[in-house]
């Protein structure tokens, strides 16, 4: 008797997204980043290709890192007060991106001034070759305000701009047309929100290929279950034709794992947990390797060290070109 | 929902005097605007046209053919025109229809499994239409018995278990969808479903309003797919509407703009 073909064949696939601009293509970044391309739900070689592995990005913070966990403060302390320094040094620690987190603008964090945001993001390009992701203070006055004068700062970088929402989305899409960057669209753990925030972005004329989208994140243990369903429900609707799911999926968890009870606990606190070092490390690495395993394509990280094992692991289990099928 | 686009059948005078008069733009315009309307197929339908049967074809193809990939779906009873349609066809091709007798379905079936083309079979025999559930569900077991022994698989076998008009046989849109669940049931994998949806509401005065909520509730007893008026707006809305309801498409709020620029 035959051995049925179980194969799941599906009509859609996710959008290819690169982030970065080399000389060649108008800007300066000695590397650029693709993601996306997956025909079928993550880490099934034997029925769909995977072009791209996952990409790694660590956070660089124009507000420093006082307010981060020690376990990951101890790895950034010495590069933290110099936005250059610590870009460069994620280089060094083999992220694939850099993401500048423009937390200093927040009206509780200094409202550093919309110039001085896009001088960070200067020297920030200037100090790595990696391509850029930029991040807003998640308030919507400050970012309409903060976020075009830095997507003017980088105009030809081809960068990755966060986050639009639903309630605020006009001024970062028209920014990220004139001056040619991927945008993220930004929806809480809402699938249907999510989807309609895609069409509220094409219709002011923003290619749906030139979006990512953010789901938001919790850590392992800290509502990750919500949003690896929430990646999982929307891959299938985008692997069965909806184009508006096609998007590529970025989650920016390094800032949620010292919200875990568990990955900042110290040792003698909780002795039958362990040495806390190993497990704010673990907490991160392991978090990223189960966001892969939804299908998100590009992992926002803090500890560089947790970035260094997820990415080892993933590259040990990331399915080979024509490995089985 | 797979939207088999009804239009171009030679029961309408426009379509008729268009392949009488060999105007191929009259056809195409047609096609393209059951396509833009949200028709993922073409049905084609030579219908009581002067001339040979198999020549109106085959210009009908063509026509199609020159202004779009999208499926055809070939709807003639005669095996001669039926076969002559699908070997010149290179759109994909959905052969519409076969009878439910073994003789019948003998024929059809092997040539759809040899040209590559899904295949529409309905739940009549020489018998007629079945009066109710039972004798459709017998019918439904014969086909897929049939298609079964030939290799044709389920995904590209659909059965049509036939709608008659509410006005004269008002008990059969409910044999209809009880036949669907029953065929549901009992076979796995099972086939696709579809109807020609405009003739539950053939001769009624609120024809439009019929068709809309008899669609809907048949996506709800498992229809797959319909031969339709894809120019009626409410019922492509009501289709998707009813598909959003069973999670078949992701809700948003612009849900109908969604599903139409998705295609």
């Amino acid at each position: 008797m035959p051995v049925p073909d179980v194969k799941e064949r599906y009509s859609g696939s996710v959008n290819q997204v690169t982030i970065g601009a080399t000389a060649e293509q108008g800007g300066s970044r000695t590397s650029t980043v693709t993601i996306g391309g997956e025909t079928g739900l993550p880490m099934l070689s034997f029925e769909a290709d995977y072009p791209h592995p996952p990409a790694f990005a660590l956070e660089v913070n124009t507000a420093g890192a006082d307010d981060w966990h020690g376990e990951v403060r101890k790895h950034v302390s010495d590069v933290a007060d110099d936005v250059e320094k610590w870009a460069a040094q994620c280089e060094e620690w083999g992220a694939d991106l850099v993401m500048l987190d423009l937390t200093a603008a927040h009206p509780d964090r200094g409202s550093r001034s919309p110039q001085e945001c896009a001088d960070d993001v200067k020297r920030v390009l200037g100090a790595t070759g990696l391509p850029l992701i930029v991040w807003g203070t998640d308030v919507n006055d400050v970012d309409n305000n903060v976020l075009p004068k830095c997507t003017q700062a980088a105009a030809g970088e081809n960068c990755l701009f966060g986050t639009a929402k639903d309630d605020n989305y006009r001024t970062l899409a028209a920014s990220c047309l004139a001056d040619s960057h991927k945008i993220i669209a930004e929806a809480p753990s809402d699938i249907n929100l999510s989807k309609q925030l895609h069409i509220l972005l094409r219709d002011v004329g923003v290619g749906l290929k030139d979006i990512v989208m953010h789901p938001t994140c919790g850590a392992l243990g800290f509502g990750m279950v919500y949003i690896y369903t929430t990646i999982e429900r929307g891959r299938v609707a985008a692997l069965s034709g909806d184009a508006l799911m096609q998007t590529p999926v970025v989650v920016n968890l390094g800032k949620e794992i010292g919200r875990v009870k568990e990955a900042v606990s110290p040792a003698d606190e909780n002795p039958q947990w362990g040495d806390l070092a190993a497990r704010a490390l673990l907490w991160e690495a392991a978090t990223a390797i189960c966001y892969v395993q939804a299908g998100t394509e590009l992992l926002i990280m803090r500890n560089p060290e947790a970035l260094q094992q997820a990415k080892a692991a993933i590259e040990r289990i990331w399915p080979q070109p024509g490995a089985d099928s | 929902m797979f939207v088999i686009g009804e239009r171009i059948n030679g029961m309408f005078t426009e379509v008729r005097k268009a392949v009488e008069s060999r105007d191929k733009g009259a056809i195409q315009r047609l096609a393209q605007r059951q396509l833009a309307a949200g028709a993922d197929a073409l049905d084609v339908n030579v219908g009581p046209t002067r001339g040979k049967a198999v020549d109106n074809m085959l210009w009908l193809i063509e026509a199609v053919q020159e202004v779009t990939h999208a499926p055809i779906c070939v709807d003639t009873p005669k095996f001669d025109v039926m076969e002559a349609a699908v070997r010149a066809c290179r759109n994909p091709t959905i052969m519409n229809s076969t009878k439910a007798s073994p003789a019948e379905l003998d024929r059809f079936v092997p040539l759809a499994v040899e040209t590559g083309c899904r295949l529409i079979a309905l739940t009549i025999d020489e018998t007629g239409v079945p009066r109710d559930v039972d004798g459709r569900v017998t019918m439904g077991a014969t086909i897929v018995t049939k298609a079964m022994e030939h290799g044709l698989a389920m995904t590209d076998l659909f059965i049509d278990p036939v709608i008659l008009p509410v006005n004269v046989a008002p008990k059969q849109p409910a044999a209809v969808m009880g036949a669907i669940n029953q065929l549901k049931l009992i076979s796995d994998p099972a086939p696709m479903f579809v109807l020609g949806l405009s003739n539950v509401s053939q001769n009624c005065k609120e024809r439009s309003l019929l068709s809309r909520i008899y669609l809907a509730m048949c996506i709800g007893a498992g229809l797959n797919a319909a031969i339709m008026d894809a120019l009626d707006e409410e019922l492509m809305q009501a289709a998707i509407t009813a598909e959003v309801l069973l999670e078949k498409q992701l809700y948003c709020d612009d849900y109908i703009a969604a599903y139409m620029s998705s295609r």
